[in-house]
Formats: structure tokens, C-alpha cells, sequence
């Protein structure tokens, strides 16, 4: 078995034992970093391997979420079915902001915020019809019985982020192994050349931000079963968007590991502030310190350390 | 229907609205125009502005349009070594890198912000700011009506300084042609910079301009950058008369969006205008091909 | 094979391209000549569907793929190189072809035998597991031209393939271009080295400020005074005469 093989069985090892002795608070640390990494990889697969930047994921989040909740709450649908209705509905999001934005020929910068207004949209809609109970935001009555997608011990939805994190590592490895994958990379370094060798550049991005979205949806459901809230903010807000970027570039865009390092990087630095900040007294708030900090790695990253962390273990960091 | 009266007062005060964003696009218009800087810090920078105007006033007790001439030189220095010590130095290769720094800068700013200033939204009250002049059934709050003309004439100014002044003139050849600019022995770091500072100095002036009539919270950042954008978008990157026509537009679609929509969704129209215009014609009203 | 008639391409208000033919037959290695500035990366841009065209006519194959999409151009069995060289910087050379071999193929083990294959063709095998971005400007030359013969086209465009190469690279690439001839595929390429055109060439098309103005064999249009002036400027042919 090759080292990096037995490295992943290891790690996933390790990560099955974890919230066996651990306890319910690092549960549920360890919930959210698997979490994130699981979200952070559905922006890599747009952002990291296709180049696709977009400052707006949280769009498919919500949709997501809002979807399930909706179906769930309103409808009377049970979880586990509104799920993959969620992922449905983030797949058609993504692919209607993907037709629009690409036949109108937005690249870099341009489509990167043009997810942001459409991520905008959908928070003011959220925030004033009536079926998303606007403001208010939506409740999931509080039964936590398996059937109803709520586990009453945090170890279950540990377990199913570990599986979602799987999932999407998976999901990352296949695209590097397939043609898909290697017309994505190609269309991220050079659209032009991409096109000259017989890539229908539209149809792949297309594709690839219908992939994507489907994915963050699934999380957005995730996410509002385990909080069994979602109001607009939560739902649309662009601290989601930020943060399934950040992990992405921290760790290794275009990575298949990268949003998972990311998301351990990322919240040992909260953890770390938040200790730090335990001292100080005048700090109430932490969460700010911590983005505070993100954003300074954002900054260190881009400019010296575009290849990400995973840049560090490798002597030519290598892509997708 | 809404009666007409309301909608020509509405229109009235998104018309004052807009020529305070006119000031706030023009920066980032020539932010771009000259440095090719797509600059996401935009909003968070305008807060901060914000903020210094509030304590200003709150700690030394100066009148925010008597602040003016301060606010506007200590932001044009804070661009500038904004621009030189951080932005200038890392902002090397892909356009996106670029938007992707201002992005870990407003977010620097933004939580900073949260962190020092608390979340809570701060006012001014200045002994004025009960008068109002009326104009048929409007009802124009003064300080508004003096924000707008102080706005228009610092545009005015702006714009003469571009025209005259010699490093206007360097600033516009730099915008045109940078390699030429530098073969002519013009020193281009320095113009950027300069140029990055002017552009954090309009945010200083509007700044003043706004505190009046408006508040101030961590989080106003964001509802301004998408605004400054959907402007600058709207009047065509890099276009100074686009920036000045873009910025009326939408503060007169704000005020009716209000009017029409509610507070709440009638925000939403100017991010259907940013994500309409950058579909249908990317380049602006007056921009000219990227 | 490809048949371009009185094509026209302008910006602005410059006639880049002002209604040139010209025609490629099955097997034959086509160059196309002209001075700096005289439009044929224009030309070549119009004919593969990066830019479509004012007017005129482009038939491959019979079909008429004027105005079409560069990738439903490539399906057809035209690809062209980039005469700037666009590799893919952050991957290897061996994937950097393989993308042009998933072009007809979706298995990855069979794109990577004729990405190693091709690579061999063009004496790349050395190279394979470089960086894109670590190439010199011979080896990206070479990339180009791998990158494009993977997709198995019937019809290559090469853009100033020799552009930026030593004497000993340029024998090199013309013998490459000849063995890429013998595997029976079609060239039409745009050169300023002389030597290469002659020595590969069997048709020469001269294009000057975005009109054909001579055609035959490399030997018939050196002597042709009409070139010779727009290389050399006006009046010049006389002068050769004298």
C-alpha cells in the first residue's frame, strides 16, 4: 500500500476513534471542522480545480437550507427526503447563475462578484416573503429521533460530517483522475488553449458550478438539522462564503486535502484566540479576533503562499 | 398607487443620496482606472472613515463638515501607506489575487472594527440636523442638501486637479498608458500610490458628508461596497462621468426602491442593476472595453 | 481540404484581413508568409473560430465551419497552436498533453499512453514530468505543437512554431513537422524563418497588410517582385533587378 494510502486509512482511523473519548465539546469542534472542510471542498471544485472563483457560495448553503426546512416544516416532508431535494435545488441554482454568468462571458474578478449579488438577492428575498418566514427565520421543531434527520448525541452528526467529508475527498479524487477533471484544470491555467484542444470551456464550467452546488446544498441541510434553526443571515450571509474560501486557499486550492488542512488550520486558530482571549478581559466577542486573523492569512496566502499550506509539504506542489 | 408627491420627494432625496455615492464611486472608479485594482476594501475603508469623523466629533467635538479638510488629508496619507506598505506590495500577478488581498483587508477592517468599536450603531447629532428646506411636498433635511453640494464641489475640484494640476496630468497618462508613462520618466509606484490615496481621500470626504444625516456600524462596509461596485459597474470602469451619472441612478433607485418595495426588499434593486448590468453590458454605460 | 474564400476581419476601423483565400490539400504542408503586422495570426484567428469573421467563407472538409465554436472546430479535425505559447503553467508536461488526448478519449490510462506517445513524437519524452511553467521556449514550442498533434487532428494550424529557436531547434522542428506530414496529417503554418519554409513547404501563401498577394512554390515567390517589395519596401524590386 502506498505511503499516502496508508496515511488517509490512518487519518480515517483516527478520526472514527476521536469522539469516542473525547469530549462532547471537541465533538462537536471536530463536527464543524469536518463540517467545513466538506463545504470548503464543494467551493474547491468550482473555485480551486476549475479557477471559477466565487465570492457567493453561500448562495447553494442556503438554498439548501432553506430548501429542506421549507419542505420539512411547511410541507411536512420527512429530513431525509428533503435532502436530496436540497441538493437538487442548489444543482439547478448553480447551474442557472452558471448559464447566465457564462454565456454573458464573466471571468475572474467579474464573475467572482457576480456570485456575491446573486448571494445578496437571495438574502433580501429571504429576508421578505413570506414562505421563508422572512426576518424571523424558521424554526425545525426541536424530536431528535434519527427519523427526523436529529440525533440527540453529538457523536451522530460527527459521524455523518466524517461521511460527508469522505464523500466530497472522494468525489475531489475522482475529478483528479477523470477527463472532467483534467479539462477543468486546463480550463483554470488557459481558457484559450483549453478551447484550441477541443473543450467546450461553457459546458465544463457549467458542470462544474452544478456539481458544486449541489454539494453546498446538501451542507446547507446538514447545517439546519443540527442547529434546527435558519434565518437570512445565516442562511445567505457572506461569513459562509468567506469562510468556504478561506479554507479552500489556506489549505491548497485545486488540493484534493487542501479544505480539510484548511479547516484544521482554521479552527485551531480560533481555538487558539479564543483561549488567548479568555485572558483578556476585554475581549467579549472572540469571533471577530479570529476573522480578524483569517483575513491576515488570506492576504499572507495570496501573496507568498498562493499554492496554500499544502504548498509547504511539497517539494513541487503539485496540482490537480 | 403611490401618489406623486411622494415619489418627487423620493426622488429628491435619492438625487442628494446619490451625489454623496457619486463621490464615494469616483474613488473607487479611479482606483481602478489607474491601477487596474478591483478595490473590495472599498466599503470597509468608508466605515472606517466613518468612524473617525464619529470620534472626532464624539472625543474633540468637531462638526463633521468642519472635519473636512482633516479627514479628508489623513485618509489620503492612510491610502497611501495603505497602498505602498500593503496592496502595492502584494498585488503581483492575476486580477483575482488582487480582489482576493482587498477581500482579507476588508475583512481585517471589518472585524477590527468589531472588535475595538463594539457592534453597536453610533450617530451624530448635530444642532442642525432638525432643519429642513422645503421643495413642493419634500421635505429636504439640510444637512443633506449641504452634503450634496459639498460633494459636488469636491468633485468639481477633483476633477480640476485632474485636468491641471501636473500630477493630475501624470495620473492620467499613468491610467492610459503605463509603460509609456514610465518611459517618459514619470515615477509610476509613486503615482499609484498617490492615486490609491486620493481614492481612500474621496471615502474620507463622504465620509464627513454622510456622518450627519446617516450612521455608522462594523458591518456598513458591506452594504456599501456593493453599492460603490453596482455604480462603478453601472457608469462603466474607470469613467469619471460615468461614476457621477452611475452614482445619481442608483440613489434614486435606492430611494424608490424603498419607496416601492419596503425598506427591506427594496434593496434589492441595486444588486439586480449590479447583476442586470454586468449580464447585459459589462462595460458600463461609458466604459470602454476591459 | 480547407478551403478559405475572400475572407475579411476588422477592428475598428482596420481591415486586418481584407478578403483572402487560400486553399490546403490533403497532405501538402502549406506556409503562410508575410511581414510583421501583415495579418495572418488575424487570418489563422478567423479560421479556427477565435474570431469570427466579417465576411467570407472557411470549408474543412467540405463542411463550412465558418464562424464555429474553436472546440466544435477542433471535433471537426482542425486544431491550431498559439504562436505566444499558452502551456498549462501548474501541470506537468505529460498532463499538459494528455488534455489535448482526452480530446478522444475518456479513459485516463489511454490518454496518458498517447500523451507519452506523442511526447516521443516530438522528443519530449525527457520532459514529462516538468512544469509547464518550467519549460524554455523550445520545449513550450514543442508542447504547443504535442498538445495539438494529441487530439489527433486531420488539419494543423502552427503559429511561428520556430519563432525564438537556435539553428540545431529549428532542424529539429522541421524534421518533427515532416514526421507529423508522413503520419498523414495536413499543415498550414505561418513562419518568418525563411530556412523552415523553404525546406518544408511545398505552397506558400504571402499575406501583406491583409491581402494575399502571391502564391506558388517557395522558389516562385521569392522571385516575385510584388514580395520582394513588401518586404523589402517600394521600389526595392527594381533595385534587386538592377
Amino acid at each position: 500500500m502506498s505511503r499516502q494510502a496508508a496515511l488517509c486509512l490512518v487519518g480515517l482511523a483516527a478520526a472514527v476513534m476521536f469522539p469516542l473519548v473525547a469530549p462532547n465539546y471537541l465533538v462537536n469542534v471536530g463536527m464543524m471542522v469536518l463540517f467545513v472542510a466538506f463545504i470548503g471542498q464543494s467551493w474547491n471544485i468550482a473555485g480551486g480545480f476549475a479557477g471559477q472563483t466565487s465570492f457567493g457560495h453561500v448562495v447553494f448553503f442556503g438554498t439548501g437550507a432553506y430548501t429542506s426546512t421549507i419542505l420539512q416544516v411547511t410541507y411536512g416532508w420527512n429530513p431525509w427526503l428533503a435532502w436530496p431535494a436540497a441538493m437538487l435545488a442548489g444543482a439547478i441554482v448553480g447551474w442557472v447563475i452558471a448559464v447566465l454568468s457564462f454565456r454573458a462571458g464573466l471571468r475572474g474578478s467579474y464573475f467572482a462578484l457576480i456570485t456575491l449579488a446573486f448571494a445578496e438577492v437571495f438574502r433580501i428575498l429571504a429576508n421578505s416573503v413570506p414562505f421563508t418566514r422572512g426576518g424571523l427565520g424558521m424554526l425545525i421543531k426541536a424530536d431528535p429521533r434519527p427519523i427526523n434527520f436529529q440525533f440527540r448525541d453529538p457523536i451522530w452528526f460527527y459521524y455523518l460530517a466524517l461521511l460527508l467529508c469522505v464523500v466530497s475527498i472522494l468525489i475531489a479524487w475522482q475529478v483528479t483522475r477523470s477527463r472532467f477533471g483534467a479539462r477543468l484544470v486546463a480550463i483554470r491555467e488557459n481558457e484559450d488553449a483549453a478551447r484550441a484542444l477541443g473543450i467546450d470551456v461553457f459546458a465544463e464550467k457549467v458542470k462544474v458550478l452544478t456539481l458544486s452546488g449541489a454539494m453546498c446544498a446538501a451542507g446547507g441541510t446538514f447545517y439546519a438539522q443540527k442547529y434546527l434553526y435558519i434565518d437570512p443571515n445565516i442562511a445567505f450571509g457572506v461569513d459562509k462564503s468567506v469562510e468556504m474560501l478561506l479554507v479552500s486557499m489556506v489549505g491548497g486550492a485545486g488540493t484534493i486535502f487542501g479544505p480539510l488542512i484548511g479547516s484544521v488550520t482554521l479552527t485551531v486558530i480560533n481555538e487558539v484566540t479564543r483561549a488567548v482571549a479568555s485572558v483578556v478581559p476585554a475581549l467579549k466577542n472572540v469571533q471577530p479576533l479570529s476573522l480578524v486573523v483569517y483575513g491576515i492569512m488570506l492576504v499572507l496566502i495570496v501573496a507568498r503562499l498562493p499554492d496554500g499550506l499544502i504548498g509547504l509539504f511539497r517539494r513541487k506542489p503539485r496540482h490537480a | 398607487m403611490l401618489d406623486s408627491q411622494i415619489i418627487f420627494a423620493g426622488v429628491l432625496n435619492g438625487l442628494l443620496a446619490g451625489g454623496i455615492y457619486v463621490l464615494v464611486a469616483v474613488g473607487l472608479t479611479l482606483i481602478y482606472g489607474v491601477l487596474h485594482i478591483i478595490n473590495f476594501a472599498h466599503g470597509s475603508l468608508l466605515m472606517l472613515a466613518m468612524y473617525a469623523v464619529f470620534f472626532l466629533w464624539r472625543l474633540v467635538g468637531v462638526d463633521p463638515y468642519a472635519a473636512l479638510p482633516l479627514v479628508i488629508a489623513g485618509a489620503f496619507i492612510f491610502g497611501f501607506f495603505l497602498y505602498r506598505l500593503v496592496i502595492g506590495r502584494f498585488s503581483h500577478g492575476r486580477d483575482e489575487n488582487i480582489l482576493l488581498i482587498t477581500l482579507g483587508l476588508s475583512i481585517v477592517i471589518d472585524n477590527a472594527a468589531l472588535l475595538f468599536f463594539g457592534g453597536d450603531t453610533q450617530t451624530i447629532d448635530v444642532p442642525y440636523a432638525g432643519a429642513f428646506v422645503e421643495i413642493g411636498a419634500a421635505f429636504l433635511p439640510l444637512p443633506k442638501i449641504i452634503s450634496f453640494a459639498a460633494s459636488l464641489l469636491i468633485c468639481a475640484a477633483l476633477g480640476l486637479y485632474m485636468a491641471r494640476s501636473d500630477t493630475g496630468k501624470a495620473i492620467r497618462a499613468v491610467a492610459k498608458e503605463r509603460q509609456g508613462a514610465r518611459l517618459v520618466g514619470i515615477d509610476v509606484d509613486n503615482i499609484f500610490a498617490i492615486s490609491y490615496g486620493i481614492g481612500i481621500a474621496c471615502l474620507g470626504a463622504a465620509a464627513c458628508l454622510l456622518m450627519p444625516t446617516f450612521y455608522v456600524t462594523p458591518s456598513s462596509g458591506h452594504a456599501f461596497v456593493l453599492v460603490a461596485f453596482t455604480i462603478v459597474v453601472l457608469g462603466g470602469m474607470g469613467s469619471f462621468v460615468g461614476a457621477a451619472v452611475g452614482g445619481f441612478i442608483i440613489g434614486i433607485t435606492e430611494a424608490l426602491g424603498g419607496l416601492l418595495l419596503g425598506e427591506q426588499l427594496g434593496q434589492i434593486g441595486i444588486s439586480l442593476i449590479f447583476i442586470l448590468i454586468l449580464l447585459l453590458k459589462p462595460t458600463g454605460l461609458f466604459g470602454s472595453k476591459a | 481540404m480547407l478551403e478559405v474564400h475572400e475572407l475579411s476581419k476588422s477592428f475598428g476601423g482596420l481591415k486586418a484581413v481584407d478578403q483572402a483565400s487560400l486553399d490546403v490539400r490533403e497532405g501538402e504542408i502549406v506556409g503562410l508568409i508575410g511581414p510583421n503586422g501583415a495579418g495572418k495570426t488575424t487570418l489563422f484567428a478567423a479560421i479556427a473560430g477565435f474570431q469570427p469573421p466579417d465576411a467570407g467563407r472557411v470549408a474543412f472538409a467540405g463542411q463550412d465551419i465558418t464562424g464555429l465554436a474553436p472546440h466544435k472546430i477542433c471535433a471537426a479535425g482542425m486544431v491550431r497552436t498559439f504562436q505566444i505559447t499558452q502551456p498549462f503553467a501548474k501541470i506537468s508536461v505529460r498532463e499538459n498533453i494528455m488534455v489535448g488526448a482526452y480530446f478522444h478519449t475518456a479513459d485516463s490510462k489511454l490518454a496518458r499512453r498517447e500523451a507519452e506517445a506523442v511526447a516521443g513524437m516530438v522528443g519530449m519524452t525527457g520532459q514529462l514530468d516538468q512544469m509547464g511553467a518550467d519549460l524554455t521556449v523550445a520545449g513550450r514550442k514543442r508542447l504547443e505543437l504535442a498538445r495539438a498533434l494529441a487530439t489527433g487532428p486531420r488539419l494543423l494550424l502552427l503559429d511561428e512554431v520556430m519563432a525564438g529557436l537556435n539553428p540545431t531547434e529549428i532542424t529539429e522542428i522541421v524534421q518533427v513537422i515532416r514526421d507529423i506530414r508522413e503520419s498523414g496529417i495536413t499543415i498550414l503554418l505561418i513562419e518568418h524563418v525563411m530556412q523552415a519554409v523553404t525546406s518544408l513547404a511545398e505552397r506558400v501563401y504571402v499575406l501583406n497588410q491583409g491581402r494575399m498577394i502571391a502564391d506558388g512554390t517557395p522558389a516562385a515567390i521569392a522571385q516575385d517582385p510584388q514580395v520582394i517589395e513588401a518586404y523589402l519596401g517600394h521600389g526595392a524590386a527594381k533595385v534587386m533587378r538592377a
